[in-house]
């Protein structure tokens, strides 16, 4: 079964509405690739299955009122409805535009117009579309635009009221059924391909089985290009923007060496991740060392890019500190704040361990990433020396700025399964599980730096974010429990071959099975919103909540959302209210509308669902 | 790019140079002809003294030469630079101040002015005959802002003319008759009617401190001794004073060494404040009446005092001047590259300004103070030469901590009235306003007050009705030269200086405006961000109560004694007092208690209890505790802009939920009472994306479009000491095994 151990390591809970199969790249799955870029989702594939999660809006509504089921297609078995709209613009344009009912499940969409007679029907798979569109921004009538481009001849344009920001738009949804492949790709083109060349770990034993390259370079060129790369780690795709095509790529160093040895395979295949993306005719390359240790490194046979190999390329080093540097930052840091705290040097304190220093570097570098692609529409590729330490940090956090996706719980589990886990972080090595060697010099707090970063975000962004503190912090004490299986092993071939997704469980299940407690109340989701954070010191501080905890003194403060918590409960209770009007209304209308015979099928209202 | 704000410009034609560089002036001197001066919207008995056309002004969000060219003015009120472009309304920050647009410094609102000359910056110092004048002009601002413009392209005896007006009305001394309120007030005669003070106490009338003593159940009295300042100039007409104190005891030293009320705990203590007697005094006099002073205080021994010296234990006003003066200096920053090189060495230079250890240690004292009434029911009288400085900030600040009611609006402001302007601080010398160095003593007492509560907001938000806006405007309007809040160092130099003696002025007294008449600077729309979202109310059955009732609601969190210590013994305590007074009475008191020792117990018993933003407030002083006010402070600096976060996130969402609840409140009412299907039903927020706002919101506004992430410009870093682990190589495995 496709879904196997990777969703069961997400934690795939009945009642998330999102894609199982979005953890899939990250998995151990091999049966990953053999669905294309946009198969028609198998109806009655696991992936796909969502279960019958009907809200309970929907349910309520089809069994208060039987006009309302005619609206729905009939479902097919295991297809389920996933989103529904009511006043929604068909644009046709034969007819003109027509209102209806919009209607999207794990298999198609459907639109129905009721006041037409007979009744017009729009009925098609989602595997059919090949390219959903925003059209402009919103119109004057506040609605918004929408045009599917199918691969069957026939371009649908559909139009809907912008709702409330608390639900997700329709045609989100439909994105992520539509083209389930892509759904932490963003958007796959015709330029990238899944090749199944790791099926073995053969090729790179530190990624993961599942890659996507360019689609140009067939299988035999990935081995040179392998064999020029630091332990084969090749430059696979991280992420793809949905509208420029602007790709974040990563790998590790090119093995130039002293002599300045050249690759044709490599640089053809850069060349390729440049090409993937017509908005632009330049790559950056960004690396993320001081530019004295990419030299330094030649001498080990590593090194850099040069710019005369590399047409079009331009290197950027983002002087972010090696391993070491940074575990004796956090050494020092810890020196500061336990068990007491200096008042009256704090502050230079602070500054000496260079603990923030290193927090801005990293996020200067993301932040750079994102910059790059979001407005100068570049793709980039990303590297340090392996490409699993400083790497991961940078691409993480560029995703987590570019993509509103990777903040919610869930994505923002994708996200460390894919960037992380899969990618080969070393976390045996560096956190050093279950090891007395306590001065390992393997060891260094990089993923803690990470999920620093995010905090820091989740600061100058207070309502971005779908998960809360609490969240991160479980997250990092988990790092270190070994109660979950999920940062065990160095590798996904190790974890595979330690059949931990059976014999451990994930952190995921567990943080999922309790989604309350860690979610931000404040959180709303504007799509397509890309965040900028300041890295500027005058904005970065030191999480108190979690290295200072264990100071008495230093009571977690409550949190601001009592009062948000209050105004949210009264919010519920008043849509209560209102649906039971509305119920009333409804029914009473229903009775009234079969007594005068003879009178058209009224529209229903629509019933306005939030959270 | 700039806004004339409504009606501003008469200028209906299109702007004929935007965004131009320097070099394409040559173009712009041939329409010479075309141009014509510009006025802004003079307010009542506001006059220009002078103008020059053709100045650029630089935006500094590029740090580059381009700017807008315009008309630099200056009036008896203000300073201001008019563009050239036709407004646009877009671009208006969405915070308007009725009184000032975006471009206009009030005079005493200066803080320093830069003439730069082949780019050397030289401060410009008033009283010095000008002659040259510099090509550039730069004009740092008391609320933070950074202005620069270039007179290079202006007709040279304009451009000589406002470089001498500016710096004349800005930078040199004048007379108090001189500062514009006078000549506003003259003119605009503010109707009394329409001015309803709301519910803020003014405490300038017997009554208001009858109120006062009520609400607190304070057992004093008031006084009247000094009506008609027959004592005292520096006192308020009326006061509180415990019953013991007579009026021979205040005419005595001329209201010196008189403990004057300030509020009263429930358990009955109370808290004081006194000014040092003089020095002057024999001994035995002074200690005699010291002593029955001391006595007053604690009711005949029902409560014991602690005397609280204060030159003791926090810094003198000339180190707070110095402290801030060095603080301020980290947010004026000219360009793009001084941001980010300043921001290397941001935590040390943080620390070397001293200002965030002046917040700490003002709070300190504070939870002392707070300590002693609340866990030891102990009376504190607080002692300063002239008790209308620090002793200001350390009672309001007490007082905040202990009364909700002082978190609402209504009851900051009438605190604000009860210990600054009655308790006679000197805002006109603190605050610089007339720029007489010999006479004035400079130095932002005031400010820190505000730097204190804002760092109680933001440690516990929900406890205050008011919000950070309301502060940092609050901050602002000092440097506004019409409130009489902030114009005079006493209410006696109020009252004379309101009197028609003044030979021109002929009718009833000059009626000045208070600066909590908020409505004359912004309208009801603005005024509505002063309202903080996240306040959590009283429990609704106390509304109906009358606000005498309010207390034991208001108290019920207070520590029993029981729990935290045991029940003070009187006889314990009268030692101590004794010991107080002598030490007292023998000059200055020392350092009591070890601070963090001595508050341990109550911030324990205070922390076992789920906090009740109704009840006692403690501040958390450790270093990380303490924060920099980004919003006064970095609001208008681009590179610290937050697109579409910043603290102001969370109050928008809370803004969003509230609009949403109101929205669904009416449509059940209307639902419920015409039940009819066809209504369709859009409950959607209106109003701009919130995520599109910066994070200096209400104060800048920048459109979407215009944004770009600020990138350090000066990645290289200050690692100096690490070398050896940052040559290290990342793993022991060596790369070349690969191979």
């Amino acid at each position: 079964m496709e879904k196997s151990a990777s969703s069961d390591s997400l934690g795939s809970k009945p009642s998330s509405s999102r894609q199982p199969s979005v953890d899939s790249l990250s998995s151990s799955s091999t049966s990953r690739s053999d669905r294309s870029n946009h198969t028609k989702p198998d109806p009655s594939s696991d992936s796909v299955s969502t279960s019958t999660n009907f809200s309970p809006e929907l349910r309520v509504l089809r069994d208060a009122n039987k006009l309302a089921q005619l609206e729905e297609p009939r479902l097919l078995p295991k297809e389920s409805i996933q989103d529904m709209a009511k006043d929604v613009t068909y644009v046709c344009p034969f007819i003109g535009d027509i209102r209806g009912t919009l209607t999207v499940t794990n298999y198609r969409l459907f639109f129905k117009c009721m006041d037409k007679d007979p009744a017009f029907v729009l009925d098609i798979p989602l595997g059919v579309i090949s390219r959903i569109e925003k059209i402009g921004g919103a119109s004057s009538r506040g609605e918004v635009s929408y045009g599917l481009v199918c691969k069957d001849i026939r371009n649908l344009r559909f139009a809907h009221k912008q709702e409330g920001d608390a639900r997700r738009s329709i045609f989100e949804n439909l994105m992520k059924f539509a083209f389930p492949v892509s759904n932490n790709l963003g958007l796959l083109n015709e330029s990238w391909r899944v090749t199944k060349i790791n099926d073995h770990y053969e090729l790179c034993d530190t990624y993961p089985a599942v890659l996507v390259v360019p689609v140009n370079i067939p299988d035999e060129e990935l081995k040179k290009v392998a064999a020029f790369r630091a332990k084969g780690r090749i430059p696979v795709l991280s992420w793809i923007h949905p509208e420029s095509q602007a790709t974040v790529t990563r790998c590790s160093q090119p093995m130039v060496g002293v002599n300045g040895k050249r690759c044709k395979e490599d640089e053809k295949y850069l060349q390729a991740v440049m090409d993937a993306n017509a908005q632009s005719h330049k790559l950056f390359i960004f690396d993320a060392r001081p530019s004295v240790n990419a030299v330094a490194n030649k001498t080990k046979g590593g090194g850099f890019e040069s710019e005369d190999a590399y047409q079009n390329a331009e290197l950027v080093f983002l002087d972010i500190h090696n391993i070491h540097v940074m575990r004796e930052s956090l050494r020092k840091l810890k020196e500061v704040v336990y068990p007491n705290i200096e008042e009256s040097r704090w502050l230079s304190n602070l500054e000496s361990t260079h603990w923030l220093e290193h927090i801005k570097l990293i996020l200067a570098g993301a932040l750079r990433i994102a910059d790059k692609v979001e407005s100068g529409k570049t793709s980039v590729v990303v590297h340090c020396s392996d490409g699993w330490d400083r790497t991961a940090q940078l691409t993480s956090l560029a995703m987590l700025m570019l993509d509103s996706y990777y903040r919610t719980i869930q994505g923002f589990q994708v996200l460390i399964e894919k960037e992380w886990l899969s990618f080969g972080h070393r976390f045996q090595l560096r956190i050093g599980h279950g090891d007395k060697n306590h001065t390992d010099a393997d060891r260094s707090p990089v993923f803690l730096q990470f999920i620093d970063c995010v905090w820091q975000m989740t600061r100058q962004f207070p309502a971005a974010f779908e998960f809360n503190e609490y969240f991160l912090i479980t997250i990092l004490d988990h790092l270190y429990s070994c109660l979950f299986g999920t940062f065990l092993c160095n590798s996904e071939q190790q974890r595979v071959k330690e059949e931990l997704p059976k014999k451990t469980v994930s952190l995921w299940s567990y943080i999922n099975s309790q989604l309350q407690e860690f979610t931000n109340p404040l959180y709303v989701n504007y799509s397509n919103h890309v965040l900028f954070p300041v890295v500027s010191m005058r904005h970065l501080e030191l999480w108190v909540g979690y290295y200072i905890r264990w100071n008495p003194r230093m009571r977690p403060q409550e949190p601001v959302h009592q009062r948000y918590k209050e105004l949210l409960a009264k919010r519920a209770e008043l849509q209560k209210k209102v649906e039971e009007l509305q119920r009333e209304v409804t029914s009473r209308s229903a009775s009234s509308s079969s007594e005068r015979a003879g009178s058209p099928a009224r529209s229903i209202t629509p019933i306005q669902t939030f959270v | 790019m700039l806004s004339l704000g409504s009606g501003g410009g008469r200028s209906t034609k299109p702007s004929f140079v935007s965004y131009v560089t320097p070099e394409d002036m040559k173009i712009k001197e041939k329409e010479e002809g075309l141009k014509r001066s510009k006025h802004p919207d003079l307010l009542p008995g506001e006059v220009v003294f002078c103008s020059a056309n053709h100045v650029l002004k630089y935006t500094l969000e590029d740090a580059s030469q381009r700017g807008v060219y315009g008309t630099l003015l200056c009036t008896n009120f203000k300073i201001a630079f008019i563009s050239d472009e036709t407004s646009s309304q877009e671009t208006a920050p969405p915070f308007k101040n009725k009184l000032l647009r975006q471009n206009d410094i009030p005079l005493t609102c200066v803080d320093h002015i830069y003439g730069v000359n082949d780019e050397k910056k030289k401060l410009i110092i008033g009283c010095q005959v000008k002659s040259k004048y510099p090509s550039k002009l730069i004009i740092q601002c008391k609320d933070l802002r950074v202005f620069h413009f270039s007179l290079i392209y202006a007709k040279e005896e304009e451009a000589k003319k406002i470089f001498q007006g500016i710096v004349h009305h800005s930078l040199e001394p004048k007379s108090l008759k001189c500062v514009f309120a006078f000549s506003y007030c003259e003119t605009a005669s503010p109707s009394k009617a329409s001015r309803k003070r709301s519910r803020t106490l003014m405490f300038e009338t017997k009554e208001d401190w009858s109120v006062e003593l009520d609400r607190t159940k304070g057992k004093c009295k008031v006084s009247s001794a000094n009506e008609d300042y027959v004592i005292s100039e520096t006192l308020p007409q009326f006061f509180v004073v415990p019953f013991a104190v007579s009026d021979d005891d205040i005419l005595r030293f001329h209201g010196k060494g008189i403990p004057f009320w300030c509020w009263s705990h429930h358990s009955g203590c109370a808290l004081f404040k006194m000014a040092c007697l003089p020095a002057i005094q024999e001994d035995g006099i002074s200690q005699k009446y010291m002593h029955r002073m001391l006595d007053a205080v604690t009711q005949d021994q029902l409560y014991p005092v602690k005397v609280e010296d204060l030159s003791s234990c926090l810094p003198a006003l000339q180190d707070l001047q110095l402290s801030y003066n060095k603080f301020k200096q980290l947010f004026l920053i000219d360009s793009t590259t001084e941001f980010w090189v300043s921001d290397m060495k941001w935590f040390s230079s943080l620390e070397n300004s001293g200002w965030l250890e002046i917040i700490r240690q003002c709070l300190m004292k504070a939870v002392e103070i707070v300590d002693c009434l609340e866990s030891a029911h102990t009376s504190v009288l607080i002692v300063e030469e002239s008790c209308s400085d620090l002793c200001c900030v350390l009672s309001s600040l007490v007082q905040i901590m202990l009364d909700p009611y002082y978190r609402t609006r209504s009851g900051f402001q009438s605190l604000v009235q009860k210990e600054w302007v009655a308790g006679g601080h000197s805002f006109l010398d603190r605050c610089n306003h007339l720029y007489q160095k010999e006479k004035e003593v400079p130095a932002p007492v005031f400010l820190l007050f505000l730097e204190c509560v804002w760092q109680l907001f933001q440690q516990h938000a929900p406890a205050f009705q008011f919000s950070e806006t309301y502060l940092t405007v609050l901050s602002d309007s000092i440097h506004i030269p019409l409130f009489s809040t902030f114009l005079f160092n006493s209410q006696h130099h109020r009252d004379t200086a309101m009197k028609p003696g003044h030979p021109e002025a002929q009718r009833s007294p000059l009626n000045f405006p208070s600066v909590w008449d908020w409505s004359l600077q912004f309208d009801s729309k603005a005024q509505s961000l002063f309202t903080n979202p996240l306040y959590v109310e009283k429990p609704i059955q106390d509304k109906t109560l009358r606000k005498t009732a309010h207390q034991k609601h208001q108290r019920q969190l207070s520590l029993p004694n029981t729990l935290s210590k045991p029940s003070p013994r009187k006889g314990f305590f009268k030692e101590e007092t004794d010991n107080l007074k002598k030490i007292f009475l023998g000059k200055r008191v020392g350092k009591w208690l070890n601070p963090t020792d001595s508050s341990k117990e109550l911030y324990e018993s205070w922390q076992r209890k789920p906090l009740d933003y109704q009840g006692l407030l403690l501040p958390y002083l450790d270093g990380p505790a303490i924060r920099v006010w980004i919003q006064r402070y970095l609001r208008w600096v681009p590179e610290a802009q937050i697109f579409g976060g910043g603290s102001i996130a969370t109050v928008n969402r809370v803004l969003e939920l509230a609009g949403e609840i109101q929205n669904l409140q009416k449509e059940v009412e209307r639902r419920s009472c015409r039940m009819d299907s066809s209504i369709a039903w859009t409950p959607v927020y209106s109003g701009p994306p919130l995520c599109s706002r910066l994070s200096s919101f209400p104060f800048t506004a920048m459109h979407a479009s215009s944004f770009r992430p600020a990138i350090p410009s000066s990645i290289r870093q200050s690692l100096g000491s690490v070398s050896s682990l940052a040559d290290k190589e990342d793993d022991d495995s060596q790369v070349s095994g690969v191979l």
